[in-house]
This record gives C-alpha cells, structure tokens and sequence, in this order.
C-alpha cells in the first residue's frame, strides 16, 4: 500500500506532471468560464464544444494566412461571439428550446470547419501548419532567471508558472476577473438575479434580454480564447474535430463545480491533472495494483460528475430559471 | 430541466457523429469516368501527412502517367466503410484499394457480393480469390530508424509514440527497439500508444503531450507511428528542440533540422502497381509481402536530414540494410506470434 501511495505521489507532485496538468486544462477552464456566464444568465449552453471548434478553425486558417498569431485569435473570438450570437438569437429573441439550439450549433462546427478546410487548404480540413510567428510562444516571465537558483521556489516559479503561452496567463487571470464580475460589479448582480428570477429583473425596470445577449457575448469571447488556444497555441494548425469532446468536459467541470467560477478552476485542474496523469502512467505498473489502464483515468472526469449529478458528493443545483425563455407578462 | 439536460449531453455524442458523416458526405464530387480505379481512405484522412497520403500520391502519380481518372472517398466513420466500397463496386470500378486494416471486414463482405472485381488491402489479409493483400514489413523499416534513432540519442533515451494500441503498431515498436539495442543494449526506449480507437489517429494535441512527457524522461529521439496526431510528436519535438523520425511518407520536410529521418512505406507504389496490374491485365490476387528486399519499406535520407546524419550512421544503416536483406539479421515480425521479446 505504501508502495503504490509513494508511486501515485511520485507521478503527481512532478513538476513536470504538474506543467501538462496546466496546459491541458486552459482549453477547459476557458471553455468552463464561457459556460458559467451563459447558464448563470439562464441561458445553457451545450454549443460549447461548437464554438470551441469554429474558433479553433478560424484561429488556425486567419493566422496561417495572415501568420500572425494575434490576427488569428481576433477570427477566432469573432467567430465564437457570432455564434454565440446565433444561439442567443434562438433561445433569446426566438424563445426557442436552448438545447437544440446548442445541438445545432455542434452540428453546424464540426462540418463547416471540415468542409471550408478542404475547400480552402486541400488539406483534409487542415489548415497549413503554422510556423513560430503565427502561434503564441512560451513567455519566460520577469524574474525566471534571477530565481532560477533559488531551491524550490526558484524551481516552480521557473517551470511551472513560467514558461506558459500567453492564453494559459490569460484563462487563470480570467478566474479572478469572473469571480469579480459576477460578485462585486452591477452588471454580475443583475446576470445572476436574471439566471434565477428573470420576472424580478424585468420588474425593476432592467431588459432581461440586453442582460442575457451581454452573457452570450461574454460566452463567445470565452470560447473563442479556448478555441485558439487549442489551435494555435498548444499545435500548430487545426485539425478536423480537434477539440475531442473537451467542450463537454468543460460542462462536466462546470457542473462539478456548482456553477462557481474558482471551483470551475480547481475542477478543470483536476481533469486537466487525471488527463496528464494517464499519459505518464502508460505502461508503467504500479507497485501492487499493476498496470492501471489509462481508459480508468479518462473516463473518471465523467464518472465524478455522475455521482455528483446522483448527489453523492453534494449537490449540483443549476440555475433556476436554466433553459426557460422569458416571457414578458402583459396583463 | 436539469435531467433534460444531462440526458442531452448524452445524445449529444452520438448527434456529432452523424453531423460529421453528412459534411463528409457533402465534400465529395462527382465524376463520370466509371471503370476506373479506386480507393478508399483510412480515417486520418488523405492529407494525414503520413499512411494515406503516401497512398493518394501514388494514385495522383498513376493518373499523371496514364492519363487515367480515378475516385476516391474519405470516411468519416467506420459505418461507411462497406457503404463507399460497395458504391464504387456497384459502379463498376476496379480495382478498389482500401487503405489499412480496418477495411478488413468491409472488403470482406464487398468483395464476396461483387466476385468479377479487384480488390486491394493495404495492412490486412482478405482470404479471397479477388482479393490482393498488401502487407509491408514495417518491422524491418523500424529497425533501421532505431538503428538511427539509438545513434543521434546522446541522452541515452529514445521514445516511440503509436497510433492506436494494435498488434500493427506494436509491430513497428518491436522492430524499433530491436533495431535501437543491436546499437546498445543499455539504451531505454519509452513506448506510449494514444488511444484504443479511431481517435487516436486523429489528435495531435495528446501527441504533443506524449511526446512532451517523454522527453521530461530524457529521450531526446521521437519515433512516432501515429497517424495525424503524430504531427503532434513531430511539432512537440521541434519545438523542444529534440528530433523526431516520421513515418510512411517521408516527413523530413516538416521541420528541417528537427527531423531526424523517417520510416518510409511505400503504400504509393503499392498503389500504383495495383492500378497497373489490373489495367494491364496482369493482376493477381493473393498476399503480398513488401519489405527492405522488394523496396516496399526504407528510410529517408534527403536534403532536410543530411546534416543530421554522419558518415558513421550512415555507414551502420546500410549495413543493417544487407544483413536483413541477406538474412543474416532477422527481425521479429511482432504479428507473427503476438510478442515481442525484447
């Protein structure tokens, strides 16, 4: 037993391990955030992992014609907020159900992208390989150097939080920044009270409707940054259904996490970290368990989400007025 | 609400699905000429950079030559595997190729219904009379870029990152090792496979991670036989700066400098030979077997790796080459027993 804990401790609290945790959870923990402002506001959203998926095509064929990285990100986010704004339009202005809308927009992305790719690059809905101008690089922060020699300190500070890419800063900035909006600011209030109570926001006199296209919107610029990230940040190109379910990962964590924007975080970690985990477990035995196949630790993100959702480890309790439209009473 | 939701999530997986197979669909266009060869692609997709791509060339290269048009169709699914080659059947199109194993069962069954046309396979045995079954002897390839591979390795580490976990792929890992002991038996090589589906073939962001995780073990020499997500492994490692060996096509030009060499499989002339065969009427049905001998596997040695590889591994390569060749060395063909004893 002590054998497999010091083994299992061994593999975690690597800074290396740790390094990919991170990597590997940004695209979730954009992609959560996007969620949490949307269904805060009562509007689901299961159209995620399709915004993802267009924002990532857009990042990979704008920076690959353009070869600037930061043009790239500016597609991408465009054309996440633009679907967002479609799937606000729907569940909106149209009343219409919000999942099929969602449904819709997943369809739409995953043949889009393929068939643009392929009418544009030839490439199999590839887009060109990007070369180091037309991606984000890893930023050495101020001061990696100067700390390099110090012990411990100057290990972490140099690995694990320097040397990221510039989204990765920016989705870990955008936890804070979200916990702000939504808790301290007017705007966050009114989005939260909107998510619950809609009647009640209407009756102080605050358009239901402006509040909740302003999430969307919050929704899109979210998903596109997880989109480019994906894209042109962590490879070098898009790839044909490259965000391989982590849209709905990311509404797994968001549930997980009760709908709050720090838990999110530490939700998408620990996805991010099992996910990491499984690569460095691969073929290695494990002192008296033997070799863990790397399925267990892949489906355990959806598994910890089930017994939650079954309210064995507490309760996940969506906002109330999720998936309703409003209607405006007029007698 | 809630439980609509969750359940939707569910549905959700399968709706992507059949969203992904009606774009597929859409992308193909028509075209008259019937009788003409075919092939069919593997789920990486024709430009994969790799497996299918070497295929597509081969069949670009037919139709260049010969003037001969030719059809193609890229799934997106394994239901559509017996649907496009019975399509293609049904046309009247022969022969029919279908690139890799997975079409083992399809081409099964297609060909049983449709006996008068050819048949081709690349990487599986169809044990029927219109049948051809392409096999390379992908071990023997593999045995040469270890050979490579434990050479530039300074750190005396070398990895290997496969597609999906398959007695295929565990063949050229075999053949890989084999090759990097008989350089030194001290040197490590860290093997990882991506997955146990189709999607494994197809995700180059695990790739990259994989490779990344290997080289914070110290290897510093890549070997991947992934697929799509191996350009993946090859960006991760010239991106860190480590070398990376494609495979079947000749990958050195993705990154000049970071590539050390790549096992490549000759499925274009396979292909094309195919094509050949059957127009002239010298097709034949039967297995097939392409290796170092026949030229149906070799490695890469052009403008973008030449300053990579010394005089010395070039030396210890060509050697290995004519021992396999002449038989003195033998390489373990892992599918042969399902094991490898290294």
């Amino acid at each position: 037993m002590l054998d497999f804990l010091s083994a299992i401790f061994a593999i975690i609290f690597n800074l290396s391990t740790l390094d990919a945790a991170v990597r590997l959870s940004t695209p979730l923990l954009l992609a959560a955030l996007a969620g949490l402002f949307s269904e805060r506001s009562g509007i689901f959203d299961i159209g995620l992992e399709g915004k993802m998926l267009a924002a990532a095509f857009a990042a990979g064929a704008a920076a690959g014609v353009t070869g600037s990285a930061w043009l790239g990100l500016a597609a991408g986010v465009v054309i996440s907020i633009a679907l967002a704004l479609v799937h606000g339009f729907a569940s909106i202005t149209a009343r219409g159900n919000q999942i099929v809308s969602g449904v819709a927009i997943n369809f739409f992305a995953a043949g889009l992208t393929v068939l643009l790719g392929q009418a544009w690059f030839h490439q199999g809905g590839r887009t060109p390989q990007l070369g180091p101008g037309a991606r984000f690089g890893e930023v050495d922060l101020p001061g990696a150097d100067v700390l390099k020699d110090v012990p411990v300190i100057g290990d972490i500070y140099n690995h694990l939080v320097s040397g990221h890419n510039i989204l990765v800063y920016a989705a870990f900035l955008a936890v804070p920044f979200s916990w702000w909006v939504l808790y301290r600011t007017r705007f966050g209030l009114r989005l939260r009270a909107v998510g619950e109570n809609p009647a009640a926001v209407d009756t102080a006199g605050i358009s239901v409707a402006w509040l909740r296209y302003r999430a969307v919107i919050c929704t899109g610029i979210l998903c596109g940054l997880a989109g480019t990230y994906l894209s042109i940040a962590q490879s070098a190109g898009f790839n044909r259904d490259m965000t391989a379910g982590r849209g709905f990962i990311a509404l797994a964590a968001l549930i997980f996490a009760k709908w709050k924007p720090v838990p999110a975080m530490f939700a998408c970690l620990l996805f991010g970290m099992l996910d990491a985990v499984a690569i460095r477990l691969q073929g290695q035995a494990i002192p008296g368990v033997g070799v863990v196949p790397v399925q267990f630790f892949q489906a355990l993100p959806y598994i910890l989400t089930v017994i939650l959702l079954a309210g064995f480890i507490g309760k996940a309790i969506p906002p109330k007025a999720g998936g309703v439209a409003y209607v405006k009473e007029r007698t | 609400m809630m439980e609509v939701y969750v359940k939707t999530i569910a549905r959700l997986m399968g709706a992507v699905a059949v969203a992904a197979m009606m774009s597929g669909g859409a992308i193909q266009a028509a075209s008259a000429a019937d009788a003409a060869p075919a092939v069919v692609y593997d789920l990486g997709g024709k430009f994969d950079k790799s497996f299918n791509e070497s295929a597509y060339m081969g069949a670009e290269k037919y139709k260049k030559d010969t003037g001969t048009e030719y059809r193609d169709f890229e799934i997106q699914n394994d239901s559509q595997r017996e649907q496009g080659l019975r399509n293609f059947a049904r046309r009247g199109m022969s022969p029919i190729i279908g690139i890799g194993f997975s079409y083992e069962q399809a081409i099964e069954k297609v060909a049983k219904e449709f006996p008068d046309t050819h048949f081709a396979i690349v990487d599986s045995v169809v044990d029927l009379p219109n049948v051809r079954s392409i096999l390379f002897k992908e071990h023997e390839g593999s045995y040469l870029v270890g050979v490579l591979a434990a050479m530039a390795s300074k750190t005396g580490k070398v990895g290997f990152v496969g597609g999906m976990d398959i007695p295929l792929i565990r063949k050229f890992a075999c053949g890989y090792v084999q090759g990097v002991k008989s350089v030194s038996p001290d040197i490590d090589v860290i093997q990882n496979m991506t997955g146990t589906t189709g999607a494994a073939w197809n995700d180059p962001v695990k790739g990259s991670e994989l490779a990344k995780a290997q080289f914070d073990k110290g290897v510093d020499v890549v070997y991947h036989a992934a697929g799509g997500t191996g350009i993946g492994v090859l960006q991760a490692a010239a991106d860190a700066g480590k070398l990376g060996i494609g495979v079947d096509s000749n990958q050195n030009s993705l990154h000049p400098g970071n590539m050390l060499t790549s096992m490549v499989k000759s499925v274009d002339v396979a292909v094309y030979k195919a094509f050949d065969d059957s127009a002239k009427g010298n097709w034949s049905a039967g297995i097939q077997s392409l290796g170092l001998k026949e030229g149906g596997v070799d490695w890469a040695y052009d403008d973008d790796n030449k300053e990579l590889i010394t005089d010395d591994m070039k030396a210890a390569v060509e050697k290995a080459k004519q021992d396999i060749i002449s038989g003195k060395v033998e390489v373990h063909d892992y599918m042969s027993d399902n094991s490898c004893p290294m």
